[in-house]
């Protein structure tokens, strides 16, 4: 596919080398450059990218700017908390440092323009000059006025100057409501999977045959690509996973070519990879040392999630039952829960039901404080006198994130809370003290 | 002549071709000026006699500039002042300031760039000295300083009119449409604005000193007469170097505009849109594909460059999202399809994909509750989903109520254009339709 780059007014053995360096996005970066056109002829005044993470929008435009030297400024928008930084930055990267320095100390976009022109009449550019953002989806939230004006920059400081704005998200989310200069949009596909296949076998390991690495990718897309297509992410999975993969071959077990004794090796190792490295449960590191201990079964380190966790005192415990008791039952099944003479209960009206009202999918309801006071001494066995620290518990457990006070009008009189906590993380609580929540949910009648 | 011209009718091909590129691409993108706005004569003659009069015989005038955006209101005030700066007593007498609301966000800054734009003496190199009230009181007084006869008329330029009506009691307007009523320096006030609501934007002691004089450029434009601005933008000028090359092209431009399938495409741009900028990035598309080997633009280009121009963004997106990304998005649609539109939470998405699951017995999309939280939070990444209320951090992830950003028609084009979707999953999303 070499050499499908082609445009005047640049070098062909550049063209060459970038090609090569940029495997599977020759269409994107052929479109580009012939937007781009010829150094000196000017540019569509704003271009969008967009496309997935990872679908190399700012590699393809590094390499192009960095190979063919021309002269650029690349901002990226998460580093620029004010506009001042990006002002700066581009004059920067354009003129040199005593431009930044003419900046005053918290300059407009009127000032930035103005330093810009009184460069650009010094130093008038003999090359299109590039601004490119990267994460402009974060220039939604600066300024009302920095958007169109980048959009148009061209036109405002009258220069061969484009810019060229990388974002995740569609242009549609962007648009101001009086509308702007329409930017040209361009898209970037996501590699698909033979696509993929053919970058991430580039980075083979030395020591071992080019066929043999690839068919531990095609193993590793098999297992991970119906729920990640992010280049970045693959490859990080792809280098933490072959030292298990050449185990049984170091070992003397089988041979390369044996497709399926690696396959039966690895696939249990990559499934429970997914389970745990992938969502950072275990960090990359823990897992490297957990595959290197021979003994340590993959998975049996405690990960993150487990470390959710927390001691608590007795009555704590009780007073976070009866939270998510209350949060998670409608109010009129109380009764027939908590109390012990209850009287007669309609079974049908009790019983009446449809999924749609469940608990576990809509949601924790609000409660007042009363009512989990009530179900707190019901699900207490032994007699608790309502001291200062049973209150206080209450709020520490606000504090602990695993109460959530609702509305915030009144502090002390009949405060309403929110019970934060998932269903596991409950019912290890209640094993603690021997209490079978699901007997007392509603949900699970 | 004729021999000049054969003498320069062998430029090699590439040289040619990179000299189309420059003349076109100066015309598409840096936006230079045609000889004369095309349909825009009566409104061209309005704003040139009214400038002419502030220039010449120092009246003072106020008047606004409006149409939709890519209309031509800045090349209509341009191609006037061209006009204009050709006669030496207007060159000689008339002071230019151009401000844009985009930039000048505020009174103070507006003031500091007309004092800096007009030289006033408190100038020091690139420094403006004083505080805002004394900036304006200065200005003031030198505006009022002058009168009809004797002072140089200055024509002040506000682009992006709209913007100035948001300053703080719109004080740089008060002040300078007052001066255009007052028998003071001969200003001219020209707003340049796409809100054709913008006059209700002013205060009322604004708009009583405003002269109420408007310029519409709304567009009445006919197809043919699209199709001319079309071959006129690609049409090379008479003093191309080449001229044989020259001929050539025009007449390609001139078959191409002729071509049935080409008329089509140009149809379809002009019911979305009749103004200049999307038609400059549909031929800038165009343009791009020209190139030694290559050198006219073909059918097949128009073609390309209409169906970039006009492709669904969010199907573009969708087509990229892994299987399980695709199967929470129809198990929402399904939600949507059920409850009517009723905002949905994570926990609902996933109850209605495992029901898919346990239909189909099949195991193959049977994931962890954490890859499917990953899953859903990407598409929140993405902002294909979108959260009901802001308020984030008060409620659990999982049942946080969420609204789709989509509709069926993109869900289901997305569905057709997806590589390699697997069977059932297409079944599962058309099944809502039974």
């Amino acid at each position: 596919m070499a050499g499908l780059l082609q445009q005047p007014g640049y070098e062909e053995e550049r063209l060459q080398r970038i090609s090569e360096l940029l495997p599977c996005r020759e269409v994107q970066a052929g479109l580009l450059l012939s937007l781009m056109g010829q150094p000196q002829q000017y540019c569509y005044p704003s271009i969008f990218i967009f496309g997935h993470r990872s679908s190399g929008k700012s590699h393809v435009l590094n390499v192009l700017l960095k190979e063919l030297e021309l002269p650029h400024a690349t901002v990226s928008c998460v580093e620029c908390v004010s506009a001042t930084l990006l002002f700066e930055e581009v004059l920067l990267s354009f003129f040199g440092s005593d431009a930044a320095s003419l900046l005053p100390r918290s300059p407009s976009l009127s000032d930035f323009v103005r330093v810009y022109r009184l460069h650009r009449s010094q130093f008038p550019a003999k090359q299109t000059r590039y601004v490119i953002m990267e994460k402009a989806e974060l220039l939604r939230d600066a300024e009302a006025n920095l958007l169109p004006a980048l959009l148009r920059f061209q036109e405002l400081v009258e220069d061969n100057v484009a810019v060229i704005l990388l974002s995740e998200i569609v242009w549609d989310t962007f648009r101001p409501n009086t509308g702007c200069f329409e930017p040209l949009l361009l898209h970037f596909p996501d590699y698909s999977k033979g696509e993929l296949q053919q970058i991430l076998s580039r980075d083979r390991h030395p020591s071992y045959s080019a066929e043999f690495y690839s068919s531990y990718i095609n193993i590793l897309l098999g297992v991970f690509y119906s729920v990640c297509r992010d280049l970045r992410e693959l490859r990080h999975l792809a280098a933490l996973n072959f030292p298990k993969f050449c185990e049984p071959l170091e070992a003397g077990k089988v041979k390369e070519t044996d497709t399926h004794k690696l396959w039966k090796n690895i696939e249990p190792h990559l499934k429970k990879a997914m389970q745990t490295v992938y969502l950072r449960e275990v960090s990359s590191l823990q897992w490297e040392q957990m595959q290197q201990v021979e003994e340590h079964e993959a998975g049996a380190l405690r990960g993150l999630s487990a470390h959710t966790h927390v001691e608590l005192p007795y009555y704590s415990k009780f007073l976070l039952i009866a939270a998510y008791l209350a949060s998670y039952n409608p109010a009129r099944t109380d009764k027939r829960f908590f109390l012990k003479h209850h009287g007669k209960i309609k079974k049908t009206n009790f019983l009446k039901k449809n999924e749609k009202t469940s608990n576990h999918l809509l949601g924790p309801k609000p409660f007042p404080l009363d009512r989990l006071l009530a179900i707190f001494y019901s699900v207490v066995d032994s007699r608790v006198a309502p001291t200062a620290s049973i209150f206080s518990q209450i709020s520490s457990l606000v504090t602990l994130q695993l109460l959530v006070q609702v509305s915030h009008d009144d502090q002390l009189d009949a405060p309403k809370y929110k019970c934060a906590v998932s269903l596991d993380f409950i019912t290890a609580v209640s094993r603690t003290v021997n209490f079978e929540i699901v007997k007392y949910l509603y949900d699970f009648l | 002549m004729s021999k000049r011209k054969l003498k320069n009718a062998h430029l090699p091909i590439g040289e040619c071709v990179s000299q189309v590129h420059q003349i076109l691409r100066e015309r598409f993108c840096r936006h230079q000026l045609p000889e004369r706005p095309a349909g825009l004569e009566a409104q061209h003659k309005h704003l040139e006699e009214l400038l002419k009069r502030t220039a010449v015989h120092g009246e003072s005038n106020s008047v606004l500039i409006v149409g939709p955006r890519g209309a031509g209101k800045t090349t209509l005030l341009r191609c006037v002042l061209r006009e204009l700066s050709k006669e030496t007593e207007v060159q000689k007498n008339l002071l230019q300031v151009h401000l844009n609301g985009l930039l000048q966000t505020d009174d103070r800054v507006a003031l500091k760039e007309i004092t800096r734009q007009l030289h006033l003496e408190n100038v020091v190199g690139d420094k403006v000295f004083g505080s805002f009230a004394e900036n304006l009181a200065f200005l003031l007084e030198a505006l009022k300083k002058g009168d009809r006869s004797s002072s140089r008329p200055v024509l002040f330029v506000l682009d992006e009119f709209d913007l100035f009506a948001h300053h703080k009691n719109q004080t740089l307007l008060y002040n300078l449409f007052d001066v255009s009523q007052a028998a003071q320096t001969p200003i001219a006030v020209v707003g340049i604005s796409c809100r054709l609501d913008v006059l209700e934007l002013l205060e009322k002691r604004v708009k009583s000193r405003f002269s109420h004089r408007q310029i519409h450029l709304l567009s009445s434009l006919t197809f043919p007469q699209y199709l001319d601005r079309v071959r006129a933008q690609l049409r090379l000028p008479d003093d191309f170097p080449d001229g044989s090359f020259a001929e050539e092209w025009n007449a390609s431009v001139k078959s191409l505009c002729e071509d049935g399938s080409v008329d089509e495409v140009l149809r379809r741009h002009f019911h979305s849109s009749t103004d200049f900028r999307s038609m400059h990035a549909l031929l800038m598309l165009c343009l791009s594909r020209v190139s030694v080997a290559k050198p006219a633009i073909r059918p097949a280009d128009l073609l390309d460059a209409s169906r970039l121009c006009s492709a669904d963004t969010k199907v573009n997106m969708l087509r990229g999202l892994s299987v399980l990304e695709l199967c929470l998005i129809i198990a929402m649609k399904h939600l949507n399809d059920v409850y009517r539109g009723e905002p949905f939470n994570l926990q609902m998405v996933h109850n209605e994909f495992k029901k898919f699951l346990q239909r189909k017995s099949n195991s193959m999309y049977n994931f962890e509750h954490p890859v499917v939280m990953k899953a859903f939070e990407h598409l929140q990444q993405l902002e294909l989903i979108r959260p009901v209320d802001g308020s984030s951090a008060k409620t659990q992830r999982e049942y946080q109520l969420m609204r789709l950003m989509l509709d069926h028609s993109q869900i289901m084009e997305a569905l057709q254009k997806y590589p390699q979707c697997p069977t059932d999953i297409k079944q599962w999303a058309a099944s809502a339709f039974a």
